[in-house]
């Protein structure tokens, strides 16, 4: 079992390398249940608040966070070019569309995650960071090799977890891989308030009753989601929205700001259901 | 009518039903005993058994439960025959707790659940518990 992490979002980790960016590390275990688009999102509020950014897509073979920042037409160089030589870090960079404080480092799409030496890529993730004010690192699914190298560079972890069965439990595994060293935070993803209320899906409560892990926010399942990721325009560009605040909100904890934990307006009251509770009915 | 009002009062959810298939599989997660474990332990707790009943190995079902911080492991043993594999018979059904003729499945609770717990589940088992695929043997 893992053990119980520090409340308050960190601090700059240590003084002495005070002037070195944070590595943080997104990761879930399962697939799909949405790290490449908290990737995309927290990077992007981060860099709206004004820290200098790099986005590192760690999906070997499997390259989309190019898609939900709209660079996929932008990528000339990848990840394993720099950690092969090939071409200098500068020359691999991208720039954001939005501001010039993003940069994102694309995974190389027809080549396999084992071809990737953990060694280089920790190296690597030393020179950004570096550079940059955040390094984020999105993981692949599974707990191979993949992840391995993913987390090789990072000091700090944030974790993935939808409200699902699957979903915690790997979690529930990643972090008893990560152990201590990462003090893994938590992001509940695509969270339905309707059907917690109806007692048809696991409450944040419910999730983190289990996995007890410092909670970054909130994030509802919601169709503006969909609709930012055909476009390629990440949501927490629109810091007007509910979700996209919510992004900024999370940003501003994995800054180390004492804002709340954003969570998804409650699910509305039907006149019906108001009768029911009316008439001493009980919801489960 | 009756649908009306089960929608108006609202049913349980199948929250509930996710809440407690992720402790379990959790538990076993976190017990670390490999699955081939599990089943050598399953073997040598039916051949312990075995020496006084007849049981069906192939219904033998068991669990791990932890309430509070005990975890206990709940082994669902059906008993086709009270007579002893070597013949002799009848009296022996020291495993069961009810008379071994009224009672098809013994239920054998082996580590640290409170007593009144598993008295509780026990009872609940037993009612659902398959019935005796051979009359239970009191000739």
């Amino acid at each position: 079992m893992h053990q119980l992490q520090s409340e308050s979002p960190q601090a700059q980790p240590g003084t002495a390398a005070a002037k070195l960016g944070r590595a943080i590390v997104l990761t879930s275990g399962k697939g799909g249940v949405g790290k490449t688009t908290t990737t995309a999102n927290l990077g992007t509020a981060l860099a709206i608040r004004g820290a200098r950014v790099v986005l590192v897509d760690a999906d070997i073979g499997l390259r989309n966070l190019d898609i939900l920042l709209g660079l996929e037409s932008r990528i000339k160089h990848h990840l394993l070019d720099v950690l092969e030589e090939r071409v200098s870090l500068d020359d691999a960079l991208v720039p954001g569309k939005h501001g010039d404080n993003l940069f994102l480092l694309a995974a190389a799409q027809s080549r396999e995650k084992d071809e990737v030496e953990t060694a280089k890529m920790q190296a690597l993730i030393a020179s950004l960071r570096e550079r940059f004010d955040y390094v984020l690192i999105d993981c692949p699914a599974g707990i191979e090799l993949g992840f391995r190298n993913a987390v090789a560079g990072a000091d700090e972890a944030i974790v993935v977890c939808t409200p699902e069965v699957s979903a915690v439990r790997d979690v529930d595994r990643v972090v008893g891989l990560l152990g201590n060293r990462f003090r893994p935070q938590l992001v509940i993803n695509r969270l339905r308030p309707q059907l917690v209320k109806k007692g048809k899906m696991l409450s944040v409560e419910d999730v983190n009753a289990i996995l007890r892990l410092p909670l970054l926010g909130v994030i509802a399942d919601e169709p503006a989601i969909v609709v930012t990721t055909n476009k390629g325009e990440p949501l927490a560009l629109h810091k007007e929205t509910q979700t996209g605040a919510a992004y900024h909100a999370i940003a501003a904890r994995v800054a180390g700001e004492d804002v709340p934990a954003p969570m998804p307006p409650a699910a509305r009251t039907s006149l019906i259901e108001r009768i029911g509770t009316l008439l001493g009915g009980k919801r489960a | 009518m009756i649908e009306f009002l089960r929608r108006l009062f609202g049913q349980p959810g199948s929250s509930a039903t996710a809440k407690e298939r992720l402790r379990l599989v959790l538990m076993t997660d976190h017990l670390e005993l490999a699955p081939e474990m599990i089943d050598a332990m399953k073997r040598d707790l039916v051949d312990v058994i075995s020496r006084y009943v007849e049981v069906d190995r192939e219904k033998i079902d068991v669990s791990f439960e932890r309430q509070d911080r005990a975890l206990a492991m709940l082994a669902n043993i059906p008993i086709i025959s009270v007579n002893r594999p070597n013949g002799t018979a009848e009296h022996a059904a020291p495993v069961s707790e009810a008379p071994a003729a009224e009672a098809p499945v013994a239920e054998a609770p082996v580590a640290a659940a409170p007593p009144a717990r598993k008295r509780r589940r026990r009872a609940k088992k037993a009612q659902r518990a398959p019935a005796s695929p051979a009359p239970a043997a009191a000739h």
